[in-house]
């Protein structure tokens, strides 16, 4: 039994897994869990990742979960392209300061935003309130300047000349908000260039497909989720919606 | 100009740096940086100097995960740290022209530059993983509620003048247990440390985060056998001294409320943290 990733497309870090797998020929068995069935929560994926979260990697006997470990395991195992987490120290270290920086900030707030918008209402029946919405949007605005400013800057991509895991990782995430109807790429410039040189180096198709699921999110209707979920998904949002 | 460092001990993630690079034996100069002394609203200007005005707004880190890995840079005694991170927050690396923010990213620094031993950062890749996998749960699990026991029980009342809020608190401490039993299932078990018999990066980083809510009088090894051994053999294998030096403030945390704060700070956050509080 090879290399399994348990991945669900509407889930950020799992793209960015399938993307970088794809995009290096890694050989791998892709184990469908469908969060909206619930499929995270069976006795059988538990096996896999007790946290009950995707992405998570099987390797044999050996289980891991975080996309962010998992992308690095794969890197090494696999010895992948150097510019994906460069060997030069200071490089790597500016990989490392984003992959650690944007798990409060972008991923946190591009994820507020999705629950906001898209899910809470779904799941809850109750309509969107515009201030809630424009608050969140607001949050995240103020980390896609600290994105700009301090990250990216006026290189091509975060490290430098070339693509990293940290350009993969934003860019996913920042695919999220956009799903949900919010288009922050529109007035601004740099960051859409940006964008168009990540989906060049991973390839465009690649990337495209799998973005397919959440660009299309809008279609989720309740009754594709699982009815047993409704409730735990209710409970579970409304905190997180409060948090951060 | 060596390696500068700059860092409050009050500050979770400083302590794990401070404790790595003295623990290491690795040269540098630790800048202090003073968070409640500075104002978190940028250097103030001096008379008739042209320098940038406060900015305005509340401090980003503050503002979402409410922990002392704030905004600071300010005047006197820590003039290099608003050049040094572009995000002004600590802790901050600078090594020449380099700089550095974010523990995680200054402690793979550290460690690859000064060749540290392998057991830090295991070059075995599942046991390196295993590690990574600690480091990234981290951020949105321990460290997004431990911190806050700081801020409901000490800097709030501190800061706003009202009383403690217990259901606050409350609600804080059961997010904490919930991320302590996943702490204790996936990433403990029953082994010495997290990747096995070796203390690693990750052990470090966790425990100067549970370190947070003793300080403020919430023991969390009170009631957890398990977790109460792991944190003696981390301490003995970074050396009892120097992880009671590094966490001499925060234990003393009582000092906190004779410390001056600075008014234009207390001012500026307190509404912040009256939001917090919902």
């Amino acid at each position: 039994m090879g290399l399994e990733l348990y991945l669900d497309l509407l889930s950020q870090p799992c793209r960015a897994l399938y993307i970088f797998a794809r995009s290096n020929n890694i050989p791998f068995e892709f184990k469908r869990v469908e969060l909206m069935k619930g499929q995270h929560r069976t006795e059988e994926f538990r096996k896999v990742n007790i946290l009950m979260k995707v992405p998570a990697l099987k390797d044999g006997s050996f289980t891991l979960a975080e996309s962010i470990a998992i992308l690095l395991y794969l890197a090494r195992k696999f010895k992948t392209p150097d510019h994906w987490y460069p060997s030069d120290l200071q490089k790597r270290a500016r990989v490392d300061e984003y992959l650690s920086w944007q798990h409060v900030n972008i991923r946190g707030k591009g994820s507020k935003l999705f629950l906001t918008k898209v899910l809470l209402p779904l799941l809850t029946g109750q309509p969107l309130s515009p201030k809630k919405l424009e608050g969140v949007t607001e949050e995240l605005n103020v980390v896609l300047k600290q994105f700009e400013e301090k990250f990216l800057q006026d290189k091509p991509f975060i490290a430098g000349s070339e693509v990293s895991l940290a350009d993969l990782v934003a860019l996913v995430e920042l695919m999220q908000p956009v799903g949900a109807g919010y288009d922050l790429f529109e007035e601004r410039p740099k960051l859409a260039e940006w964008r168009r040189r990540v989906e060049e180096a991973v390839g465009k198709q690649l990337f495209q497909e799998a973005h397919e699921g959440i660009l299309n999110i809008q279609n989720l209707t309740a009754d594709k989720i699982a009815p047993e979920l409704l409730e735990h998904f209710k409970h579970q949002l409304l905190k997180q919606a409060s948090q951060n | 100009m060596g390696l500068e460092l700059y860092l409050d001990l009050l500050s979770q993630p400083c302590r794990s740096i401070y404790i790595f690079a003295r623990s290491n034996n690795i040269p540098f100069e630790f800048k202090h940086v003073e968070l409640f002394k500075d104002s978190v609203l940028g250097k103030k200007p001096a008379a008739g100097s042209g320098a940038e005005q406060p900015r305005a707004g509340p401090c980003i880190h503050c503002y979402k995960v409410p922990s002392l890995g704030c905004a600071v840079p300010g005047p006197s005694n820590s003039e290099g740290a608003g050049k040094v991170s572009l995000l002004k927050k600590v802790p901050a690396l600078k090594d020449g022209d380099f700089t550095l923010a974010e523990c995680t990213a200054i402690l793979l620094y550290l460690s690859r530059k000064y060749n540290t031993p392998d057991h830090w950062y295991p070059s075995d890749i599942q046991k390196r993983a295993q590690v990574d996998e600690y480091l990234s749960w981290h951020h949105a699990n321990i460290r997004a509620n431990a911190p806050k026991t700081m801020w409901i029980k000490v800097l709030i009342p501190l800061f706003t003048g009202q009383p403690l809020p217990s259901e606050k608190l409350q609600e804080v401490m059961e997010g904490l247990s919930t991320s302590l039993k996943q702490f204790e299932e996936r990433f403990l078990q029953d082994k010495a440390f997290i990747i096995g018999s070796e203390i690693s990066l990750a052990d470090l980083v966790a425990i100067v985060e549970l370190m947070q809510p003793v300080g403020v009088g919430c023991d969390i090894f009170e009631d957890r056998p398990r977790l109460k051994e792991w944190r003696r053999r981390v301490e003995d294998a970074v050396g009892k001294e120097l992880f009671f030096q590094a966490h001499e403030m925060i234990l003393n945390i009582k000092e906190l409320s004779n410390i001056q704060i600075d008014p234009q700070l207390k001012e500026h956050l307190a509404p912040v943290l009256m939001k917090m509080l919902k």
